[in-house]
């Protein structure tokens, strides 16, 4: 029981280190950074364009791991730039959710 | 009869009051030009605000005009009306005199641009999503005909991009995933002649008219190369040009794809933006032959000349995207690095250049600098601002 316990407290440590990690300013960057630059090619509300749509709907079966790649290396013979010279793997995992959630202006 | 006289006289009264109490902003002041007129995209809020620039001032604001991500304006040959292509597939004409909408109609699930026709009567549509171009009366925003960008055996639908008026009342458009452009004819009616050129290169991302009129070229992004086509001799088919621009060996990310529109041409030369890197090319027109690389701030996105041609102004792809440069078409070097605002989107000169109306998004303002001092005459609070377009371009080929 204990060591569930910990666990626990252990996982909720790292969430809250995952989040704490992320200021609200920073957030709010990155929220602006998914709507108006990601959505210059996937629409301002991801129903896509050139690139293609990222809605919750599109997405539910894509992996997670798979789409933080996809931001941070980019798409090879696509478009897509790798954005790992500009966000951290920490952002891009908080980005990506966002996506799966729902992105609203 | 003297009842309903009564009433129009209390009507003519109530109107005569309202145009009082109203006197700066409506349309009841004088008759007006719409020469200095212009629209500002907002991107994030689907609204524009209605601009001049004579006295630098927003006449009016107009709401409701859906997701005006990548939004383009085209207007009506009496440059009265604007067209506004939103990204979510709407398209509205609005009367910038009274600041109303006149006609709105979705007409797709995703587009990206449009074009007027030569003669002012038709409106084309660029479509991603069914892929293809819609083809409305300029009037009445109906239906006129559907050009589904189909290839493959399997019958595909392509994204199209690069959609242009040419003379001789054609569009001209690129498919982005079949590698096609093609030359649709509507000076025989309503019923379109279409000449399709395969294999023109990998994904065409956008194109342009020379603003003679005379050729279109497609940039692309699968390969270094441009495609061309000379619309005065159709027949010849689509040559590649520049076959060193483009991304080259070294391939870099691009953050934010360059715009071909508004390409900018001096009577010798053409500026362009270098795909990935910092640097303007220059190329001899006669030729199509690259001449000389000006190290630029940034990843160039607009490379605009000023009307004239003496200076040429660019703006650069997100994160470096708080800067615009100038540089001097004589001398080929950067004179004026400006820093605008926060995330600068579009440029757009008054007909004669004295001014250039800048849009910083992030800023939330558009500022307008005059061209020969670079002293900022008037910042504008705008929401989201994006694309600036002023009306001389109903009177211009491409645009």
């Amino acid at each position: 029981m204990a060591r569930v316990m910990l666990g626990l407290g252990l996982f909720a440590w790292l969430l809250v280190a995952t989040a704490a990690e992320l200021s609200q300013q920073r957030r709010d960057e990155l929220h602006n950074l998914l709507l108006q630059d990601c959505g210059s090619c996937h629409g301002m509300t991801m129903k896509g364009g050139l690139g293609p749509a990222l809605t919750p709907k599109d997405l539910q079966n894509k992996d997670r791991e798979m789409l933080i790649v996809t931001i941070l290396q980019g798409r090879h013979g696509t478009p897509m730039p790798p954005w790992s010279t500009m966000l951290s793997r920490n952002e891009v995992e908080w980005l990506v959710d966002q996506l799966y959630e729902g992105v609203t202006p | 009869m003297k009842r309903l006289a009564k009433v129009v006289q209390q009507q003519t009264r109530t109107l005569f009051l309202l145009c009082i109490s109203l006197l700066a902003v409506s349309a009841c002041t004088t008759p007006r030009g719409t020469g200095d007129m212009g629209v500002v995209i907002e991107r994030a809020t689907g609204s524009i605000q209605v601009v001049e620039t004579t006295h630098r001032t927003t006449l009016a604001k107009v709401e409701g005009l859906g997701d005006l991500s990548h939004a383009s304006v085209v207007y009506s040959r009496d440059a009265r009306y604007a067209y506004i292509f939103g990204r979510d597939g709407g398209l509205t004409k609005v009367d910038i005199l009274s600041g109303q909408i006149t006609k709105r109609v979705m007409q797709s699930g995703n587009s990206i641009g449009g074009a007027v026709s030569q003669d002012g009567k038709l409106i084309a549509v660029s479509n991603y999503k069914p892929g293809g171009v819609k083809v409305f009366n300029a009037a009445t925003l109906e239906l006129v005909a559907n050009i589904p960008a189909v290839y493959g055996e399997a019958s595909q639908q392509s994204k199209t991009v690069g959609l242009v008026d040419a003379p001789g009342q054609r569009f001209v458009f690129s498919l982005y995933d079949a590698g096609e452009i093609w030359l649709v004819d509507f000076s025989q009616g309503n019923m379109p002649q279409i000449t399709r050129y395969k294999n023109i290169g990998k994904l065409p991302y956008d194109g342009l008219i020379t603003p003679d009129g005379r050729y279109y070229i497609a940039g692309l992004f699968g390969e270094d190369g441009l495609a061309l086509l000379d619309l005065w001799h159709p027949e010849k088919g689509v040559k590649r040009i520049l076959n060193d621009y483009g991304r080259g060996k070294q391939k870099l990310p691009v953050y934010k794809m360059p715009h071909l529109e508004g390409w900018a041409m001096t009577e010798d030369y053409a500026f362009l933006p270098a795909v990935g890197r910092y640097e303007v090319l220059v190329a001899n027109r006669r030729d199509w032959k690259l001449t000389k690389s000006i190290e630029v701030h940034g990843q160039p996105v607009f490379v605009m000349a000023q009307p004239g041609g003496r200076q040429i102004w660019v703006s650069f792809a997100h994160p470096r995207n708080d800067v615009v440069q100038v540089i001097d078409t004589e001398s080929m070097q950067v004179i004026k690095t400006l820093t605008p605002g926060k995330a600068v989107l579009h440029m757009e000169f008054t007909p004669r250049g004295e001014q250039v109306w800048i849009s910083a998004r992030d800023s939330n303002e558009v500022s307008v600098y005059d061209t020969r001092t670079f002293e900022r005459l008037k910042t504008l609070p705008m929401d989201k601002p994006s694309g600036i377009f002023f009306t001389d371009r109903a009177h211009r080929i491409g645009l």
